[in-house]
């Protein structure tokens, strides 16, 4: 589904990403853990689409298709989506334009026509049920005056309620307390499905006792050091990140 | 030929027609009319008019309107939607077909400024031309020189008006023709109303809409006014309003421009009593090549008195917005409170504000606060959006409704603050028409 092959990155004219290589096939769930400043952030945010990251080497494909090529809209028409680490306030915008108008727009790509009102509100009101959070969210301004952990449960909400086929989740366990985290990976457990992929950015193993990875992957200083299953992960709890990357170097 | 021979020539010719009218009328008419003639219109040296051009008015040869014909299928299709007591006027004409005051209480008299001549003269002979002086601006002048329509709403003391009061300003298309609309308020102590001016009409109207509105608060009394100016895109629209509060009044003014080629709106209250508030909520939209300017002025006339005001101008294309906004706190008036908030969103690089934001205090123990900015759009928001699969024209789309939100927000009438959202978002730039959305989340509170 995602091939992401020999990527290298610089941001304002420093190399982050230098020579990544990564495969996600569809039904999986990946982690990538590692530490601070290893080039986590950066990989989701180039296939986000994000203005700032230049990419000197490499591809990214998504079920084929140059992803480089794509604006940014087009990634998330096409089902690659992003779920922010530090979710973006939009003061003003309702949260239930946001959901409409990006369903739409999804349905627009696949040439479909707009959802019915009465259908929509259906599958939103399911989906706000599922994540715990009261229909005055969708009236309240997107991530405006929410809490951490509100904003994380909000990302989700529109994972759910545009169904990706790549839902790619920055640090979405930054700043949740216990409560809020067994909502979130209820939420993306919820998402997982023999035909979609989920990639957990993440810098705690914390996380995946409660989202189970079928591939863990270590990431430091712009390459992917290591690769396995759950339980390197558990191995990088007990052992931090330090044993890897002398055993790398 | 003079600019302002044409006007008079036309003066004259009314004149002669006019049945005999009560001396004063007459006396301020002729009044308003050497006023005007000595003055002349402004032109851009004057410090008041420095932004705005009003050739397209003074250089303009405009009709007065003879009959207020209107189909009624037509005035329904562009009504706000409310309950409310309705007086029309097309082209400045009275129309009392369009018009409906069933069920007024005795305690509320809303009748067309010609009925309140014929029934009353004298108790309007008073209060008119009060606050609005044919000293106080060209148009002004203009207007008392012309006067002879418009609207008297008198609410006696502690009477709390159920419904709306909504006086519907209709454009047609046509000959262009000019109207002098003169609107009296006099609200008594402790009650309470809401009043809308509405502008609307047909598309291709090319009129010069002048209104004059004076509205007094006595004790305690609360007026809400929304000006829901939305005229068609060639009308000409000049208003001054002033209002007289007393003491323990709160007035609130809603100023939403959507339409005209060229608007100048003059808002001013005058806090003469302890305890009076003023709330200004302004929102303007200008695109093509509108021109919006909007004067406002609080004066802070008596000690513990409170302003706030929070406008918003979204400029698109090459329209050009004015904000211009003076809070003044006269000798002693201690313990005041005055904030002003503008703030300013361009959508084109072509577009233009002019903002000018002005205290002059002459007490020491106030608190007054302005401000005034002026930006583009947000680029992580348009980010996040598109990070959602929202095309940026739409992104953009969303986040200039946002911005207008912020005074939408303040709007209780659902019915304006609807007609704006809409105007504002299905006006948007090009493809998607963020109308569904809205309706969405109506479809939602249902």
């Amino acid at each position: 589904m995602l091939q992401v092959n020999d990527l290298h990155v610089t941001v304002e004219g420093k190399e982050i990403l230098k020579g990544l290589t990564l495969t996600i096939n569809a039904g999986e769930v990946h982690a990538i853990m590692g530490p601070n400043g290893a080039g986590k952030s950066t990989l989701s945010a180039v296939i986000a689409g994000k203005d700032g990251y230049e990419v000197t080497q490499g591809s990214i494909t998504f079920e084929g298709k140059d992803v480089l090529e794509m604006e940014i809209e087009e990634r998330a028409q096409a089902g690659l989506l992003l779920g922010f680490q530090y979710p973006v306030e939009i003061p003003g915008v309702k949260n239930i334009y946001l959901l409409k108008s990006a369903l739409n727009a999804q349905r627009a790509a696949r040439g479909e026509g707009e959802m019915p009102a009465p259908e929509f509100m259906k599958l939103v009101k399911e989906k706000l049920g599922f994540m715990k959070m009261d229909a005055s969210f969708l009236q309240r301004a997107v991530n405006e005056g929410f809490s951490g952990g509100e904003k994380k449960r909000n990302e989700i909400l529109q994972m759910l309620v545009l169904q990706p086929k790549l839902a790619m989740l920055d640090e979405i366990d930054s700043g949740l307390d216990i409560d809020a985290m067994k909502v979130v990976a209820d939420g993306v457990n919820s998402l997982r499905a023999e035909e979609r992929a989920i990639l957990l950015v993440t810098h705690y193993q914390r996380l995946l006792d409660y989202i189970v990875p079928d591939k863990v992957h270590v990431l430091v200083d712009g390459r992917i050091v290591k690769t396995g299953d759950a339980e390197l992960a558990k191995e990088l709890e007990a052992n931090g990140y330090e044993g890897i990357e002398e055993s790398v170097a | 030929m003079s600019d302002t021979q044409t006007f008079l020539d036309t003066l004259a010719t009314r004149s002669q027609q006019r049945a005999g009218e009560p001396t004063w009328i007459a006396a301020r008419r002729q009044a308003g009319a050497a006023r005007f003639d000595a003055m002349g219109f402004p032109t851009r040296r004057d410090e008041e008019w420095k932004y705005t051009d009003v050739r397209a008015i003074a250089k303009g040869n405009f009709a007065l309107a003879d009959n207020a014909e209107f189909s009624q299928a037509q005035a329904a299709a562009i009504t706000l939607p409310l309950d409310a007591y309705r007086l029309t006027f097309v082209d400045g004409v009275f129309s009392a077909a369009l018009s409906d005051l069933d069920a007024l209480p005795d305690s509320v008299q809303v009748m067309p400024l010609s009925k309140a001549l014929a029934e009353n003269h004298e108790a309007v002979g008073g209060p008119l031309g009060r606050l609005t002086g044919v000293d106080f601006s060209t148009f002004a002048a203009l207007n008392t020189a012309f006067m002879e329509e418009g609207a008297v709403v008198r609410i006696a003391p502690g009477t709390v008006v159920e419904k709306p009061i909504l006086l519907q300003f209709l454009s047609r298309a046509g000959t262009p023709v000019m109207s002098h609309p003169r609107i009296l308020v006099e609200a008594a102590g402790r009650s309470e109303a809401t009043l809308i001016e509405h502008y609307v009409g047909e598309a291709d109207a090319a009129n010069f809409t002048n209104v004059v509105a004076e509205l007094m608060l006595d004790r305690g009394a609360i007026l809400n006014h929304y000006k829901l100016q939305e005229a068609p895109i060639g009308d000409l629209h000049v208003a001054s309003i002033h209002v007289e509060q007393n003491r323990d009044s709160r007035y609130t003014s809603y100023n939403l421009n959507l339409g005209g080629a060229l608007v100048r709106n003059d808002l001013i209250s005058d806090l003469n009593g302890q305890g009076a508030e003023t709330n200004f909520y302004g929102l303007f939209f200008g695109q093509g090549r509108q021109h919006v300017d909007n004067h406002t002025k609080v004066n802070h006339n008596a000690p513990l008195t409170f302003s706030n005001e929070n406008y918003k101008g979204i400029l698109d294309d090459r329209a050009h917005g004015v904000f211009n906004g003076k809070v003044y706190v006269k000798r002693d008036s201690q313990k005041i409170e005055g904030f002003q908030s503008n703030q300013n969103l361009l959508l084109s690089d072509r577009a233009q504000i002019d903002a000018k934001p002005e205290l002059e205090i002459y007490a020491d123990d106030v608190k007054c606060s302005h401000g005034t900015t002026t930006g583009q759009l947000d680029a992580d928001a348009i980010y996040a959006l598109r990070t959602r699969g929202i095309d940026e024209a739409t992104a953009r789309g969303l986040l200039t409704l946002a911005f207008a939100g912020e005074v939408l927000e303040k709007v209780a009438l659902d019915a304006i603050a609807e007609r704006v959202e809409l105007a504002v978002a299905g006006k948007l730039p090009e493809r998607f028409n963020l109308a569904g959305l809205v309706e969405a989340a109506a479809a939602l509170n249902d």
